[in-house]
């Protein structure tokens, strides 16, 4: 097994769900395939989703959810 | 003047300009700031800054009681709001006048009265305005059927708490309005903590103007029209005065009937009536009121010499209406365009970051209002308005020449901006000859993808692959 990281694509911050009183997209120990929704980050008032580019297990968050996040940081580490 | 401190409760451009206005009316200013924005011009120009909260909105700018602790500690005797953020909110308007200080706005019962779409659509029709055929209030999902069979498809369904574009669907068809109307009422319960919904017929190829008024609570006046058609996803883009199309007696009627409207509600301060306006048949339809100054004011204040912010200002301090009508008039043509920190050659990704080098645009005819410096650091939590070229002009064509010359000058290095959109929807055809119309603008965008990227290419564009927006979840202030 190898690791392997989701990094966000833009600064801004990190949500770990759809919005306000809906469950996370996805827990740690979570099973996701390629083009899954992991996240999304708010920039500038507009919401990006945050996909996973392979298939994987979810080992851990690496941001809290509503953290500031900067372009190319690790989101979540995955088991792939 | 018996205001001697204003507290700026807003950031960006629009706080920078009140600063202005309230500089050169002799008054002491006080920006408050969230911890993103300590480096901000806003910060730097005030007299007197207050942190208020963290970097979002919700615990900041949207943060009513830390605003009006920031002004007891300031001691400010009254608040500006500005657009967005708490500018519409009537609870924060009611807790200023609470607390004794002079809210820069009208009174918040108006503000009620107004933001509620349905209401406004009743006062209006009150008023003897005419508003898009639709429902005579908010509805249940059997009682709009009822009322689609009357006007027909397509037809919008709108949340009642929502306005600036927010909380609005299409339905083309009966399934589609099955599909929608539920989704829509759990949309708006989210987003705005009220899912109830009205009906109003989709009016197609209508063109924005609006109308800028400014009343006393006994007088009021307006300042003739500004048309923003030109929007991508409802957003504003592009905004002139006066409008490129209307004839003058439809300008009179339209004028007039924006000033029969806020007459019949008292309204006080400077406020704006959004209409759609049928180019084919002349009919214009009421859509809302936005009872605050609005980002496109600076077109209005070009060709007709008022200075809104300080009509705004002086209103609030409790002087009568210093215009009459009659001493109101426009001169040459004005235009706006929104130099935001997107990509337009990348589907307009955002593009926080820091400005290396700026060169603002001079000459006759030309203001810049801008909440850019050299050395900048753009943050990315707020929207992506980074400044307005405003132009005027002897006529529109000489207009349109100002704006490509100054388009030209301006030099915002180190992010993307909307700049080549505007390059070249300023040589578009449609546009030189004022044939647009509300939804014009996207499919242009489709037509000139390939043009617009070309335009950005070369410049180490951010990639955007596999990025797609979402607008599920609940956006909280700046809808204007």
């Amino acid at each position: 097994m190898a690791s392997k990281e989701i990094v966000s694509p833009l600064p801004g911050t990190f949500f770990r769900r759809p919005s306000p009183g809906k469950p996370p997209y996805k827990e740690e120990g979570d099973r996701v395939a390629a083009g899954d929704v992991v996240g999304l980050v708010e920039v500038m008032k507009t919401f990006y989703e945050v996909k996973a580019d392979t298939a994987g297990l979810i080992v851990k968050f690496l941001v809290e959810n509503e953290a500031p996040i900067q372009a190319g940081e690790a989101i979540v580490a995955l088991d792939v | 003047m018996s205001i001697r401190t204003l507290l700026i409760a807003n950031r960006g451009e629009i706080a920078v300009r009140i600063i202005r206005a309230a500089r050169e009316l002799g008054l002491r200013t006080v920006q408050v700031y969230s911890a993103a924005d300590a480096q901000s011009l806003a910060v730097r120009l005030a007299d007197e800054a207050v942190e208020i909260g963290p970097p979002p909105s919700a615990k900041s700018y949207l943060n009513i009681e830390a605003i009006l602790a920031a002004a007891r500690q300031s001691g400010a005797d009254a608040i500006h709001p500005g657009y967005g953020f708490l500018s519409e909110n009537p609870r924060f308007a009611h807790a200023v006048e609470q607390a004794g200080l002079v809210f820069v706005g009208p009174h918040s019962h108006t503000i009620r009265l107004m933001g509620n779409k349905v209401a406004a659509r009743f006062a209006a029709a009150k008023a003897g305005v005419p508003t898009v055929p639709g429902s005579d209030g908010v509805v249940s999902e059997s009682e709009a059927k009822n009322v689609i069979e009357t006007i027909g498809f397509p037809i919008m369904i709108k949340a009642a708490a929502g306005g600036g574009g927010r909380g609005i669907r299409v339905a083309h068809d009966l399934a589609e309005f099955e599909r929608l109307m539920p989704m829509a009422s759990a949309e708006a319960k989210a987003a705005f903590g009220d899912g109830e919904l009205y009906i109003e017929k989709l009016v197609d190829r209508a063109r924005h103007v609006e109308v800028q008024v400014l009343g006393d609570g006994d007088n009021l006046v307006h300042c003739y029209e500004r048309e923003c058609s030109m929007q991508r996803r409802r957003q504003k883009v592009w905004e002139e005065a006066p409008s490129a199309i209307l004839e003058a007696d439809r300008r009179e009627a339209i004028c007039a009937s924006a000033v029969a409207l806020a007459k019949s509600v008292g309204y006080r301060g400077a406020g704006t009536l959004e209409y759609l306006y049928d180019e084919a048949t002349g009919d214009f339809f009421f859509i809302e009121m936005n009872t605050r100054i609005q980002v496109e004011h600076p077109v209005t204040e070009l060709v007709t010499g008022i200075d809104l912010l300080r009509e705004m200002i002086t209103i609030a301090d409790g002087a009568s209406l210093r215009l009459r009508q009659e001493d109101i008039a426009v001169r040459g043509h004005a235009i706006e365009v929104r130099i935001n920190a997107e990509d337009p050659a990348n589907g307009f990704l955002p593009h926080p970051g820091k400005v290396e080098r700026l060169h603002v645009p001079g000459g006759p005819g030309v203001r810049f209002d801008t909440l850019l410096y050299a050395g900048y650091t753009i943050p990315p939590f707020y929207d992506s308005l980074l400044g307005k070229l405003i132009v005027w002009g002897e006529d529109r064509a000489h207009a349109i020449a100002r704006l490509q010359r100054a388009l030209h000058e301006l030099e915002v290095a180190g992010v993307k901006t909307t700049k080549p959109l505007h390059h070249a929807l300023a040589e578009a055809e449609d546009v030189r000859a004022g044939k647009f119309h509300t939804r014009w603008l996207e499919s242009w965008l489709d037509e000139n993808a390939a043009r617009l990227q070309e335009a950005g290419s070369g410049l180490g564009s951010r990639s955007g692959a596999g990025l797609a927006a979402t607008r599920t979840r609940q956006e909280e202030g700046q809808g204007r």
